[in-house]
């Protein structure tokens, strides 16, 4: 479970990106969290994984703040968070297979485990047969989908997207949508900030608006809200 | 750490040094002449060292004895001076013995002194320690029927004079050109760094420990170090080699040696090879301070 308390965050240039947020998120929630351009929704997300962390206030995760976490144990903590960008972060040399692969060589997974479980993961984001496809050769949507494996591969209970759909046609967005459902329902807990309206409004899930670093709005099953 | 995981480190630290070419070419080229200068440096500096050691420890203080002295006093003079502090030994020669010696060294013709002999009975002392002959030597000069006291006076110091100066030069040759060294070494590993971001972005992103994102690099300057230390050690073997063959017929018998080519030489390598080592690592770290963040 997820837990932010007075969370409050001022960059060292001195921007106030959040301004005291309280929330709580349960295990196996889908939230969306819209806002207009710089209300502070990638600072958000940023906390969950600790790449930012709070100036003030407590960003709990399982009861630990992970705030306060050594930064030797950080690694740990993001074993068991699966992060998805808009920009897919692929790593071009490698194939779709290494792609997923690398993710659990690089917490020192044994090989066996590791062939078995990129197969499944393949298999289930439906890319199985373009597993030794590089990147450069798959579409906007295979690689999105490439980059949600590699975040589940090692199956992590939470999973945070910060616009996954960002840079891609709607219809190709609604498969990913269908990815993501598929995934919460086998109890992942899905974080993800959008600006996709169309979305937000037919997927209904939890809605946490944020604007000028402030939770206006937390809705379940509400709808996108404000205008562009 | 796993075996299979080191081998996973070694393979892309190897793969790094590949793709930076040239800049490995210029850090290991860098290293290279860095330590052939530690190397010859120490060569050098070392066998001074023994030398003047060897030399040191021959220092003789020569006591000239006054006309004056009958043979009483002189035997008073011997049991004065052994009873000295730091004093070792008091060998007496005579007149008559050292000018047998002068005649031996330079010929007949000095013989015709032997009607009128003009030189000073004499004592030969040594010093316990070989710092000590010159409070010895100031000693003797008080006693009593004294003509003259001569030791190996300033030469040795010159050396040593010398020893340090040289030190002192060659440390500040062989620290700027170590970083320098370190400095190449810490551009490359930058380099590789920007070029592998994405990659250790999600390495840290999966939860990759820090040592794991870290030890490629480390690697990758340990290597640069190791190449770079090849060739000084190489040729300094095949040098010293050639100089104790040359020098060591020709010094037997004197006073002086150099140091044997075993084990000397081997140390001297290993030298070289740990400075290699700690110069690539330490030019790694400097860059993942900066620059990797983990
Ligand atoms: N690393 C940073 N250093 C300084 N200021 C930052 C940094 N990242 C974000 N900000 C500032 O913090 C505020 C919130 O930024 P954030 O990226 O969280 O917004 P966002 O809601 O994700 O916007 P968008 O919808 O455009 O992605 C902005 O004013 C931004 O300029
Ligand atoms: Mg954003």
């Amino acid at each position: 479970m997820i837990q932010m308390k007075n969370v409050y965050k001022k960059y060292p240039n001195g921007i106030v990106a959040l301004n005291g947020l309280n929330v709580e998120i349960a295990q196996g929630e889908f939230v969306y969290i819209v806002g207009p351009s710089g209300a502070g929704k990638t600072t958000f997300i940023k906390m969950m994984y600790r790449e930012e962390r709070p100036s003030s206030g407590q960003m709990l995760i399982d009861g630990t703040d992970i705030a306060k976490l050594k930064s030797r144990k950080v690694p740990l903590l993001r074993r068991n968070i699966g992060v998805v960008f808009q920009d897919f972060k692929l790593l071009p040399r490698l194939n779709v297979y290494e792609n997923v692969a690398f993710a659990l060589e690089v917490i020192e997974e044994k090989p066996k485990a590791i062939k078995e479980r990129v197969m499944e993961v393949l298999d289930m984001v439906g890319l199985k047969h373009k597993a030794k496809m590089f990147p450069r050769e798959l579409s906007g949507g295979e690689q999105q989908r490439v980059s949600i494996a590699r975040s589940i591969v090692n199956t992590p209970k939470v999973m945070i997207a910060d616009e996954p759909t960002g840079n891609l046609d709607p219809e190709t967005a609604w498969d990913i949508m269908n990815l993501f459902e598929q995934i919460n329902s086998k109890g992942t807990t899905i974080i993800m900030a959008t600006h996709n309206r169309d979305i937000v409004n037919k997927l209904r899930h939890r809605v946490i608006a944020i604007e000028g670093g402030l939770i206006v709005r937390d809705a379940a099953g509400g709808d996108y809200g404000y205008e562009d | 750490m796993k075996i299979r995981t080191f081998g996973r480190h070694i393979k892309e630290s190897l793969k790094s040094l590949g793709r930076n070419g040239w800049m490995t070419f210029a850090s290991v080229s860098a290293v290279t002449v860095t330590l052939l200068l530690v190397g010859v440096f120490v060569m050098i500096m070392m066998n001074l060292n023994k030398v003047a050691d060897d030399l040191e420890n021959d220092v003789e203080i020569k006591v000239f004895v006054s006309l004056d002295a009958d043979e009483e006093a002189i035997e008073q003079l011997e049991e004065e001076i052994t009873d000295l502090a730091g004093v070792e030994s008091a060998d007496f020669s005579t007149k008559e013995e050292e000018l047998t010696d002068l005649v031996l060294d330079f010929g007949e013709e000095l013989s015709l002194f032997e009607q009128s002999n003009p030189l000073f009975d004499v004592f030969y002392v040594k010093a316990v320690e070989p710092q000590q002959t010159e409070t010895v030597a100031k000693e003797i000069e008080t006693l009593e029927y004294i003509e003259n006291v001569e030791y190996g006076e300033g030469k040795i110091e010159k050396l040593f004079d010398f020893l340090n100066a040289g030190r002192n030069v060659g440390l500040i040759l062989i620290l700027s050109l170590l970083f320098t060294a370190m400095f190449l070494i810490s551009n490359t590993i930058r380099i590789t760094i920007v070029a592998r971001r994405t990659e250790i972005e999600i390495m840290k992103l999966v939860g990759a420990t820090n040592w794991f994102v870290r030890i490629p690099f480390i690697l990758e300057g340990m290597w640069l170090g190791i190449l770079g230390s090849i060739l000084p050690i190489g040729l300094i073997v095949v040098l010293y080699q050639r100089v104790t063959e040359f020098a060591q017929p020709r010094l037997s018998g004197e006073l002086f040696q150099l140091l044997e080519f075993s084990p000397f030489i081997y140390q001297v390598s290993a030298l070289i090879l740990a400075m290699g080592i700690f110069i690539g690592i330490w030019g790694s770290f400097m860059s993942i301070r900066k620059f990797l963040r983990v």
